[in-house]
């Protein structure tokens, strides 16, 4: 998936992925992509809670070798 | 219009400075107008130097221990010292952040920091001791923003 900003959030532990990720999308414009990359599995269900809450559109997650991908779009 | 929590910090030990700046920081990220009040012990974690808070094993039976270890050991000189030591230690691999990243982080949030007057008072602290951009004000001025807020809780 084709993203506009990429964050890595390896290594960082709750809540440190949110808090970094709210920094990254003010970075970015409405509609661009963010992704991020964490290890830390609380994160999975933080992100979809993070996306509820704020509007962001949570595109797709995928998980693989103790690594969690997410795709993101920053609301209008 | 956002969403409001109301937290009260009363503690100054070094586990006990995380819940509130965690969920501080965490409801600002999501958008909620935050305030702590900090009160009694939690004063301790508006001061410049957060390197004097620690984390005790006595009588907290339930704090993980390499090895077992009775009351009567726990309380040796030096003891809480290596608690401590071991808690930053494994703060550190385990890439949590610092109190110190958590409360900058919720100054940069515009998370609404107030000092409790009456505890400044009470055990003589100065204002010098604390850092920059924080308020001082007493239970009425806590109430101002929790009889709003939708969240309210006390640590």
């Amino acid at each position: 998936m084709e993203f506009d900003k990429e964050l890595d959030a390896r290594g960082l532990n709750c809540p440190l992925p949110i808090l970094r990720c709210k920094k990254a999308l003010a970075e970015i414009s409405a509609g661009k992509v963010l992704k991020i990359v964490a290890t830390d599995a609380g994160s999975v269900k933080d992100f979809q809670a993070f996306c509820k809450q704020t509007g962001n559109e949570l595109l797709s997650f995928s998980e693989g070798g103790g690594e969690y991908t997410f795709f993101m779009r920053k609301r209008a | 219009m956002s969403k409001k929590l109301a937290l009260i910090a009363s503690k100054g030990t070094l586990d006990w400075a995380y819940p509130p700046f965690i969920l501080a920081s965490t409801a600002a990220a999501l958008d909620y107008e935050v305030q702590i009040f900090f009160t009694f012990y939690g004063l301790t974690l508006l001061k410049k130097d957060l390197g004097d808070l620690k984390v005790s094993p006595l009588g907290n039976p339930a704090m993980p221990m390499p090895v077992p270890m009775p009351n009567l050991v726990q309380m040796l000189p030096g003891m809480e010292s290596m608690a401590t030591m071991m808690m930053k230690q494994k703060i550190k691999d385990k890439g949590v952040a610092s109190i110190e990243e958590l409360r900058n982080l919720c100054l940069e949030a515009e998370v609404k920091l107030i000092a409790c007057q009456m505890t400044v008072d009470l055990f003589d602290f100065k204002r010098e001791d604390f850092i920059d951009g924080i308020e001082f004000g007493g239970a009425a001025t806590f109430f101002e923003f929790a009889g709003e807020s939708d969240v309210s809780l006390f640590v």
